[in-house]
């Protein structure tokens, strides 16, 4: 039966809808103490004495470190672009000298009830003297260290001569522009629960999330355990987004806490908590200059931005600057570059990857300078993109730049066909026209476009382990993550079809350190591309060897027999004489004559390896209308075009983008972590942290292709997650600037009613 | 995200809850709907040593019209009004209100009375309350004070309610069908405290305006009234070039907040919008 393609119901979702999930918080073991972690309540200063007395006064409380009882623990390190320069801005798992952002680790409590835990919390006494904060990456840099500036690192890439490039220029266009503090924020806060198995002599983490076996590997390591002393269990995930699941200080006291107090402990993080301690992401200033031709041809591009990391530098070190260096010259040609990103300490909440880490940035900042271009040389948005588009017959084209450790070379894509069946299926001329006549009467309506490409399927490997048991059950131990996103369903649908097993009859793990040793997990749009991959291969190899074992059986030649839904049989002879997958097992038991010196059983580790990651890229055309009394910003239309190579089932593809979208509109014009002068966090609970919820989302109509498969994987599939999210603040921004008729109004996310308000009051002024 | 700890009453009578009220010194609470409460005490930022939990009080659950009032005691959800349980322009003008009230959970909590005595200065209810003249009712163990809607707003959060005083009722003027009301408020989410609202009510009488009520809210720290505005309307047909002028006259006699969400010149430009519109509403209607 064909499943790839089809949109299979989510197999996961049955516990899920009926109150039976298992989240971080639905785990407990007898005997467990509560942690609760005391944090600054300061930005930046010296970290005096602490004092405790009062707090190890209190009923229930088993224990309270500070950094001196922890001074042993290394700083968590590095899981993606390490650079050499960032180690001395690593973050440790309490604070031991200074304190770096409102929320930091300063203590932690352990007692025997949540609410005891929190009671003694608040009684611990921190002295802490002032030092002067940095609030903006662009402000001055400060102090880190005595010897170490707040600037850690500069990422830079270019290729083309840039210089000439601006020699030649018709007209130079600048730009300052910039994307506010936001982030990921799941459903289900971070939480972790650790207990030593003295039988086996394993510590064991459940809560774990994205990717647990780097996190097995970091955290084993960081408290002197042997690898195979700990495993990580995942279970359910509320959302992850790229901020859940990474090494947190609060994981790694979670377990050296069970080692040490030898009782399981529990930690689940509030939602304030959450909001001040679990990653923050964009607030990247860019000042770009553009070289441009008189017909509006982009001869060269010139960034330098600054991104805002916070207080530390986390498991992502440089991934969020890398990725924007690489990634902002998107789907154009643009022959000349040269991008400098600084990364920048500052007494905020550290900051990592969130979905379309560095493109969600850098496409607001390109498509914000082509819609400029267009305004300069006096031609249409989509004109301008169409002069800039990299052409079909440059496919593959090599970008002749890097990033996380691979070549960027788009592998597939007909840019200029998928802009146009984007704007096709709005009727754009029409749209166009409508929206014209509309302001003619007075409405404030425009229509804006973000064009992007994307990036998915990070290698290097994947590995899955499938075998077949003497039911015909088919078990799929893979090395990914689920973080909510569907990977159970759409695993299973690879490999049902290419075994030729029903769907029904398939388990796919993900998550179980113990299971299998090898995995990537969870990020960067990479599991449908190389798990899916290996899974593909996997179950092309165990299909071969049951009809092999099934044309012995059967006594017919093996290139006669079909396997559907696990029953093998003769081509179009149905009924007539057949065997089950779980038949085959039987007959493949160890010591039977058909394994010719095969394995027993129908088992296999499968693995896919690549070099090169794969490109997708997607297309957004939105519409909005501005109430001009409230300010208020009403997305009449949202189209989400996308080009996603193959798409093994449309509906978790199209969930994807809608729910990226939501994201994206979140940071466009409701989302942001506001801080005071003193870096003090002022959006700290859902009443300021403002969230889009269901009544403010639009209907987000999405186009999926498959015009472009990836040649670079065996099924063709890129990554679905990110390409919602990408160019949504793009999208927006060139919206509000049409409906205003104010070119370039919108230089920074997000856009408020207060911004539009002090919009409309300048042009009244003009 | 758990509160510090209390002790716990829970009242059958009247009576005992403010006996407890007054034994607990000002260190109690009274628990109504919780939804305003109970977050703050899990923020931490309320830590009352008592909490007395009212629900149980049966005489405070009722909300009936009678000798010209609508009388709304203080068990009296917010979804009471979800749909008119009552003939007139008033039922008709709390049941439009209250849709902008939060989200359906909260308002199956939520207390009338206790949005009142919490006096945020974007609660529906106490612009209701303002706009209307409401009377408050109030007990402690001296006995029952009434307190006009023009002493009961202080400030934020404050109200002239003593800490020995539990609100038992609110009263709000049953309106007659020569009565149009209109509502309209901004935010920047569906449920979300206002960051500009109007409540406007209309007498009309042959085809004229013989009576104006004009309240605004979540612009100031309270509630508050449009007088000049008010005024003005008098004798008028409340034709467009009233509506703007009145709503101009109501937008310059407030004071508003400046915050994070809306800076102070947005939010007068903002209320001007808001009053007009509720007027254009009212007489629509
Ligand atoms: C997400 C969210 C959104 C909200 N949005 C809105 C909104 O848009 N508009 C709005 O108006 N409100 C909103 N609210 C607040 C909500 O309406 C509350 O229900 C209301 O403010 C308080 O009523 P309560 O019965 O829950 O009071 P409680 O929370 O129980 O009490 C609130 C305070 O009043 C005191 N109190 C309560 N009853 C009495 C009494 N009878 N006598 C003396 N003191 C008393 C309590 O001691 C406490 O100090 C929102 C709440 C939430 C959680």
């Amino acid at each position: 039966m064909n499943y790839i393609g089809r949109s299979v119901k989510r197999l996961e979702d049955l516990p899920l809808i009926t109150g039976r999930g298992r989240f971080a918080a639905d785990i407990s073991f007898p005997n467990q103490v509560y942690m609760r972690v005391v944090r600054s309540p300061f930005a930046h200063g010296k970290l005096g004495p602490i004092d405790l007395s009062e707090a190890l006064a209190q009923e229930g409380v088993v224990a309270i470190w500070t950094g001196k009882d922890v001074v042993d623990i290394p700083h968590i390190g590095f899981r993606l672009t390490k650079l050499a320069d960032l180690e001395p801005y690593r973050q440790t798992i309490l604070a031991q000298d200074r304190v770096r952002y409102v929320g930091e680790p300063i203590a932690v409590v352990f007692a025997e009830s949540q609410a005891q835990a929190e009671d003694a919390a608040e009684v611990v006494f921190a002295e802490i003297d002032d030092l002067p904060v940095v609030i903006r990456a662009i402000d001055p840099v400060g102090e880190f260290l005595p010897g170490r500036t707040t600037e850690a690192s500069v990422v830079r890439k270019a290729y083309g001569d840039i210089d000439d490039a601006f020699r030649r220029a018709a007209h130079v266009i600048e730009l300052e522009l910039y994307v506010g503090r936001h982030s990921g924020i799941p459903m289900e806060t971070r939480g972790a629960i650790a207990r030593f198995d003295e039988s086996r002599q394993v510590l064991e983490m459940h809560g774990a999330a994205k990717v647990p076996h780097w996190n097995r590997a970091t955290i084993s390591k960081l408290l002197g355990l042997p690898l195979e002393g700990m495993h990580l269990y995942e279970g359910h995930v509320g959302g992850g987004f790229g901020i859940r699941g990474e090494v947190y200080p609060e994981d790694v006291l979670t377990c050296l806490a069970a080692l040490r107090l030898k009782r399981p402990v529990k930690w689940i993080e509030d939602r304030k908590e959450h909001l001040l301690a679990a990653n923050h992401s964009r607030d990247q200033h860019h000042r770009i200059r553009a070289a441009i031709d008189e017909n509006g041809f982009i001869l060269g591009i010139d960034d330098d931005f600054f991104t805002d990391q916070g207080g530390y530098v986390r498991t992502h070190a440089a991934t969020v600057t890398d990725l924007a260096c690489a990634m902002l010259p998107g789907p154009y040609v643009i022959p000349a570059y040269r991008a400098a990103g600084h990364i920048r300490l500052t007494n905020k909440t550290p900051a990592g990857t969130y979905r379309a880490p560095g493109r969600y940035e850098t496409t607001f900042v390109r498509e914000r300078l082509l819609d400029a271009v267009g305004h300069k040389v006096g031609i249409d948005p989509i004109e301008v993109r169409r002069r800039n588009l990299i052409p079909l017959d440059k496919i593959p084209f090599a970008r002749g730049l890097d990033t996380l450790g691979t070549e960027v070379t788009y592998d597939s894509g007909d840019y200029f066909g998928l802009m146009d069946q984007a704007l096709q299926r709005v009727g754009y001329e029409d749209m166009k026209k409508a929206a014209a006549e509309r302001r003619a009467k007075g409405e404030l309506v425009g229509i804006g476009v973000g064009y992007f490409v994307e990036k998915s399927g990070l290698g290097p490997m994947d590995e899955v382990d499938i075998s077949v048991d003497e039911d015909g059950h088919v078990r799929v131990i893979t090395g990914v993550a689920s973080i909510g996103q569907g990977v159970e369903t759409s695993m299973a649908q690879i490999c049902a079809e290419r075994l030729g097993a029903s769907i029904d009859k398939i388990t796919v793990i993900h998550g179980q350190t113990d299971l299998i040793g090898h995995g990537m997990g969870a990020f960067a749009s990479r599991v449908t591309v190389m798990t899916g991959s290996a899974i593909y291969i996997g179950a092309g190899q165990l299909r071969e060897r049951a009809l092999q074992a099934a044309a012995s059986l059967l006594q017919v030649p093996e290139a006669e027999l079909e396997i559907d839904e696990g029953v093998i049989s003769r081509k179009g002879q149905v009924p007539g004489p057949s065997v089950t997958l779980g038949d085959v097992v039987r007959a493949l038991r160890p010591g039977s004559t058909l394994l010719n010196g095969n394995d027993p059983g129908l088992k296999t580790v499968a693995q896919f390896t690549a070099d090169h990651m794969t490109y997708p890229y997607g297309f957004h055309i939105g519409q909005v209308r501005i109430d001009p009394e409230t300010c208020g910003i009403e997305i009449e239309k949202y189209l989400v075009a996308y080009d996603i190579g193959k798409s093994i089932n449309p509906m978790l593809v199209e969930g994807q983008l809608v729910g990226g979208a939501c994201q994206g509109i979140g940071g466009a014009l409701y989302e942001q972590f506001v801080y005071d002068e003193q870096g003090q966090p002022l959006a700290t609970s859902f009443m300021d942290y403002v969230m889009p919820t269901i009544t403010e989302m639009p209907w987000v109509d999405t186009l999926v292709r498959e015009d472009a498969p990836s040649p670079l994987n065996p099924l063709g599939v890129k990554g679905a997650g990110e390409g919602g999210t990408n160019a949504v603040g793009a999208t927006l921004a060139g919206a509000i600037d049409e409906a205003l008729q104010m070119p370039g109004a919108i230089t920074s996310l997000p856009v408020g009613p207060a911004t539009i308000y002090n919009l409309l009051k300048k042009k009244r002024a003009a | 995200m758990k509160a510090p700890q209390f002790a716990y009453r829970a009242p059958r009578s009247i009576k005992e809850a403010v006996t407890a009220l007054a034994e607990s010194e000002g260190m109690g609470k009274i628990l109504a709907g919780g939804q305003s409460l109970v977050p703050t005490m899990n923020f931490r930022l309320a830590r009352p040593d008592m909490l007395i939990d009212i629900n149980r009080i049966s005489e405070l659950d009722f909300a009936r019209p009678e000798n010209g009032k609508l009388r709304i005691g203080a068990l009296t959800r917010h979804a009471a009004f979800e749909r008119p349980f009552f003939e007139g322009p008033l039922a008709r003008l709390l049941a439009d209100v209250v849709q902008h009230i939060a989200h359906v959970p909260i308002r199956t909590r939520g207390t009338f009375t206790g949005s009142l005595a919490h006096a945020d200065p974007a609660s529906e209810w106490c612009l209701v309350a303002c706009t209307l003249d409401a009377e408050m009712v109030a007990h402690s163990l001296e006995g029952e004070r009434i307190i006009p809607a023009a002493e009961y707003f202080v400030t934020t959060l404050t109200t002239a309610l003593t800490e020995n005083e539990l609100l038992v009722e609110a009263r709000l003027p049953l309106l007659d069908d020569s009565w149009k009301h209109g509502f309209c408020e901004f935010n920047r989410r569906a449920g979300d405290f206002a960051l500009s609202m109007s409540l406007v009510a209309l007498k009309i009488e042959n085809g004229r305006i013989a009576e104006a009520r004009i309240g605004i809210g979540g612009v100031e720290d309270k509630p508050v009234r449009a007088p000049d505005a008010e005024a003005y309307l008098i004798g008028k047909t409340g034709e467009a070039a009233d509506r703007v002028e009145a709503a101009r006259l109501a937008s310059e006699g407030i004071q508003p907040m400046d915050d994070m969400h809306a800076p102070a010149d947005y939010r007068r430009d903002l209320t001007r919008a808001m009053v007009r519109r509720a007027l254009e509403r009212a007489l629509a209607r």
